[in-house]
């Protein structure tokens, strides 16, 4: 209390790290933020083509990133503190939804990951426990010395694992494993023994084949399979990753010019606007146009992990560099799954793809890393 | 809630953050490095691969089939045409439940068991996505209509229209203009790569008669057009466009007016007729009766009109003018007499007794003449007008079986005659190596008695007939038939008599054949144009065994064929005709009025006045020079 009373005393006195403009005062990044807006603009021009020329996906796309930026926003003017103190109410209430969502969740495309609020309309609970189990495990490392003790370790274990394994059995196995992932990253920067993390890699390698035979659901096993060969069904399951690939491949180095990639103009790629927008930007703007995509992303993430560094205690480093690595995440699984990578699940491309409340929930998240960066007590070093 | 700080080495943790945040970093930067280099694969070194594919996505080369020439009479009158067939396809990717649409269908258009087996299996065979598959072709307007007013229920069905072959005149030329039906993959294997290239867009193939023999010039070319499409098959622009080389259009040497006149003049009788202009060997009629409808032939015969073709006793299918082997008769005896004349065994002053029949030295048997108590005293010019038997079993007898052959070949009697037709029979005049050959027996005398009046081994086509009959009018003049011009190869020269004489000697007699004492003065009643001919009347030794008839359907087969050839104008022969009717009896009161019909079709204009045509070479070329035939006339006004 009386340290942030401290600091709002003295908005004249800056650091030489430290030059509180305008955006400092309200609690934003300017780096971040101008990184974020660059990544938006480009992602809507791309849009623009993916959609076919179509103004009205853009504009509906402009009130999503208008949205997630007011929840930037908001959130960015909570102290860091606050995070912390409220994870654990957060994240039990949003565990309490994700049981509720198994029992009384509507059902879309064969999972019930929705839920409708009377008055709200509908939501994933799912979208706040990306937020809410990061910090939740920061929380509880931030309670504890680090690097953690093996009880610790399953603690968190138990922390991350108990969403997860609500959200796969919606199921929605993509957001399950990023949501882990997610929690792992805290559990990986706290300082995991290394020893631990080679037993976790053994253990997961040898698991995959036996999630593949026995947890997996048809449609998932499926993706597995078109992933290992897409040729052995190329008009059906294959389709889609062939025809990404060829947009990819035949935009070579240079692209064949901004609305004028024949694969998606044409209708050839599918999910052209949503989760395979990155084989339309490569298809128009080349390994060109991929490269500057690429830096975009690593200039926030660089901003991000910047941030966590800059952090003055456990809590914020812990989340910050939870949500800077998952985004990286995003965009990792998004890319290697267009280009043929990687299996294919549901991921957006970050900022990128068309729609979906993950727009909002990913500027919210920076919301949390610029408050983590404007809230910092000048003292101390 | 809060612990004591004081627990916790913040130096330390932090330290190990700083640590984890390098791996961190690290590994973005790996994974980061993963991603560049997939990209730079996919980018670079696979680059034209995929720039293939997608090229191969987008543009498809689409072959075009050329339109297939016309076929038109001599004068213009069009007997083959491309019609638009509208047909019922199916895009399987834009239907919500095959199956239901299927039922949907079939409540609006009919839809048999063949239909729907064949969708099924062009459905299951490779197809790119958004290919339209055929359902049902020859939709009718109505069936059209009603598909139209229900379409909106019917997502996935689309109506297209393809030119297809159609015959106007159906049944008056089915034997010799044939039909074109769908091609399949026997057609397109027996062709060679540049073949194959120029049949990529075509649906059908010449399967029997003009159709067939002219395949090749009425097909044309192919063409190509490149055109980019979107997935879902709608063609978006064409990039490039090679155009088709239609086919040639086909005028046949045909006369639709005399082909009429022989149809009609056989009226339902089962026959052959076969007209010559013996002038160029054009081909003025050729018919075979029954015939069939081709159009029927074109999209798909359905079983059921199949089978009726197929088990009719009358062989609708059956090409009697081109196909049919007949025993000429008698109407080879004008041909015989040449040849008697000739070899020398015979002349026009020399006489015999005949006693209504004729015997062998040596043997009992007597070769009876049609005339029961014989025609007195006979020479040659009365043994053709009357078809005196034995006057031709004794000529016949002393010119022997391989003179005989030789001679008739020169006729194109067992010879193919050129005709620009495929599949023409040679028909059959035996020699002694024929028999001893094919039958493995000696030739006997009798055998040769028998070939004298075109009985025994002796068989000849409609189209040989009339062939032989215009070398007789033209004083043996080569003819080789043609309908559109192009002839097949024959071994046959002039044949050159040592006295010519004895061709005008020959006409003379067989114009009296249809004199008052003649055996075809029928067909020359009340004619403006002399007429020479030669009644034939042929026994029909055998019915085709397993063939199964009724008592009194057995009886009418069993009886004589009926035979004429003519030519005429007599002394300026512009056509020579052969008929043949099926157990028609007699060959003066049957087959004659057939003949004279002919005639009279081709020989007299309108208004019944004797106007001979020119022949077809001259008619092409007073078409040509319209101008030329005004300036004369302004001239004559203008003197």
């Amino acid at each position: 209390m009386s340290q942030r009373e401290f600091f709002r005393q003295m908005p004249g006195q800056s650091g030489a790290s430290l030059s509180p403009g305008l955006a400092e005062r309200i609690h934003l990044d300017a780096p971040l933020l101008a990184g974020l807006l660059l990544l938006m603009l480009g992602g809507l021009t791309v849009l623009y083509s993916a959609g076919g020329e179509s103004m009205e996906l853009v504009i509906r796309q402009c009130i999503r990133f208008g949205a997630g930026l007011t929840a930037m926003f908001v959130l960015a003017q909570f102290p860091p503190r606050s995070y912390r103190f409220w994870a654990p109410v957060i994240y039990t209430i949003g565990l309490v939804l994700l049981v509720l969502v198994l029992v009384a969740g509507t059902e879309a495309k064969g999972a019930q990951r929705w839920l409708s609020i009377p008055g709200l309309g509908r939501f994933q609970p799912s979208e706040v426990m990306k937020l809410a189990v990061p910090a939740m495990v920061a929380w509880f490392f931030s309670e504890r010395t680090l690097p953690p003790k093996l009880i610790d370790v399953v603690g968190a274990l138990l922390l991350l694992g108990l969403p997860a394994m609500l959200i796969g059995l919606q199921p929605d196995l993509g957001t399950a494993i990023l949501i882990a992932a997610s929690g792992l990253v805290v559990l990986f920067m706290a300082g995991l023994s290394w020893r631990l993390i080679a037993v976790a890699v053994i253990v997961v390698v040898t698991a995959a084949p036996l999630m593949y035979f026995f947890v997996m659901h048809d449609y998932q096993r499926n993706r597995v399979d078109t992933f290992l060969n897409p040729e052995a069904d190329p008009r059906g399951t294959g389709w889609n990753i062939i025809q990404s690939k060829t947009a990819i491949g035949s935009g070579g180095i240079d692209g064949k010019g901004w609305l004028d990639g024949t694969q998606s103009r044409l209708d050839f790629l599918p999910e052209s606007s949503t989760d395979f927008i990155l084989a339309v930007l490569s298809e128009e703007f080349g390994l060109i146009g991929v490269c500057v995509l690429l830096i975009m992303y690593l200039i926030i993430v660089g901003r991000g992990f910047f941030i966590s560094w800059q952090a003055q205690d456990t809590f914020s480093r812990l989340l910050g560099s939870s949500l800077t690595m998952t985004f990286f995440i995003y965009v990792f699984v998004n890319m290697g799954m267009v280009t043929g990578l990687m299996p294919v699940v549901g991921v957006p491309l970050p900022l990128v793809s068309y729609g979906g409340t993950s727009i909002v929930t990913l500027l919210a998240s920076f919301g949390m890393l610029m408050s983590i960066q404007t809230h910092r007590r000048l003292i101390g070093y | 809630m809060r612990r004591p700080l004081t627990l916790k080495d913040h130096h330390h943790e932090q330290r190990i953050f700083g640590v984890r945040l390098v791996v961190g970093v690290f590994l973005v930067l790996l994974l980061t490095g993963i991603l560049v280099s997939r990209m730079v694969w996919l980018q670079i070194f696979e680059h034209s691969r995929y720039t293939t594919l997608s090229d191969n996505n987008r543009v498809q080369t689409q072959a075009v089939s050329p339109p297939r020439g016309l076929i038109t009479d001599r004068d213009g009158i069009i007997l083959a045409e491309n019609r638009p067939d509208f047909s019922l396809e199916v895009i399987i990717e834009q239907t919500h439940d095959l199956d239901d649409l299927l039922v949907e269908v079939a409540k609006l258009v009919e839809l048999d068991e063949g239909d729907l087996e064949r969708f099924e299996k062009r459905r299951r065979a490779a197809r790119r996505p958004w290919e339209p598959v055929p359902l049902r072709g020859r939709l009718t307007e109505e069936e059209i209509a009603r598909l139209v007013v229900n379409q909106h229920r019917l997502q996935g069905l689309r109506i297209s229209a393809d030119p297809v072959r159609h015959y106007p005149h159906d049944i008056l030329f089915s034997h010799v203009i044939g039909y074109v039906n769908r091609i399949n993959a026997q057609d397109l294997d027996a062709m060679n790569l540049d073949q194959q290239r120029d049949y990529a867009g075509t649906h059908f193939y010449g399967r029997t008669g003009i159709e067939r023999f002219y395949e090749d010039r009425l097909h044309g070319g192919v063409g190509y057009r490149q055109v980019e499409t979107n997935a879902r098959g709608r063609i978006l622009r064409v990039l490039e466009e090679q155009p088709p080389v239609p086919g040639q259009d086909l005028r046949l040497r045909l006369s639709m007016r005399v082909q009429q006149a022989a149809y009609d003049a056989l009226g339902d009788r089962r026959g052959a007729v076969v007209a010559i202009d013996p002038r160029d060997g054009s081909v003025l009629a050729f018919v075979s009766r029954p015939g069939f409808n081709p159009n029927l032939f074109v999209t798909g015969i359905s079983h059921k009109d199949y089978s009726a073709y197929r088990n009719d006793h009358d062989n609708p299918l059956f090409n009697r003018a081109l196909q049919g082997r007949y025993p000429p008769g008698s109407t080879i005896k004008p041909m015989l007499g040449l040849a008697g004349l000739d070899a020398g065994v015979t002349n026009w002053q020399r006489s015999i007794r005949d006693p209504g029949y004729y015997q062998l030295e040596n043997d009992p048997h007597r070769y009876r003449d049609w005339k029961r108590w014989g025609h007195g005293r006979v020479d040659l010019h009365l043994a053709v007008v009357q078809s005196c038997d034995t006057y031709f079993y004794d000529m016949g007898f002393k010119l022997g079986i391989d003179r005989m052959h030789d001679y008739m070949n020169q006729f194109s009697i067992g010879q193919t005659t050129g005709i620009d037709l495929d599949n023409e029979s040679q028909g059959l005049m035996p020699s002694k190596q024929w028999k001893k050959a094919f039958r493995n027996r000696p030739w006997f005398h009798g055998d040769t008695i028998n070939a004298s009046i075109g009985q025994g081994f002796v068989l000849a086509t409609p189209l040989q007939l009339a062939t032989a009959t215009a070398i007789t009018a033209n004083h043996g003049k080569q003819v080789i038939p043609t309908l559109a011009g192009e002839r097949q190869e024959v071994e046959r020269t002039d044949l050159i008599l040592q006295d010519e004489s004895n061709w005008e000697k020959m006409t003379n007699a067989m114009v009296d054949v249809t004199g008052p004492k003649g055996t075809a003065r029928i067909m020359a009643v009340d004619a403006q144009y002399p007429i020479a001919a030669k009644s034939g009347t042929a026994q029909v030794f055998s019915v085709g065994q397993d063939e199964t008839y009724n008592e009194d359907e057995l009886a009418e087969r069993m009886l004589d064929h009926a035979l004429m050839v003519s030519f005429a104008p007599a002394d300026k022969p512009a056509i020579a005709v052969a008929v043949l009717v099926e157990n028609g009896r007699h060959g003066g009161s049957t087959a004659g009025p057939v003949a004279r019909e002919v005639m009279d079709a081709w020989l007299l204009d309108d208004a019944g006045k004797l106007n001979v045509p020119t022949i077809f070479a001259d008619q092409v070329s007073a078409e040509q020079e319209p101008a030329a035939d005004s300036s004369d006339a302004a001239s004559k006004e203008t003197p």
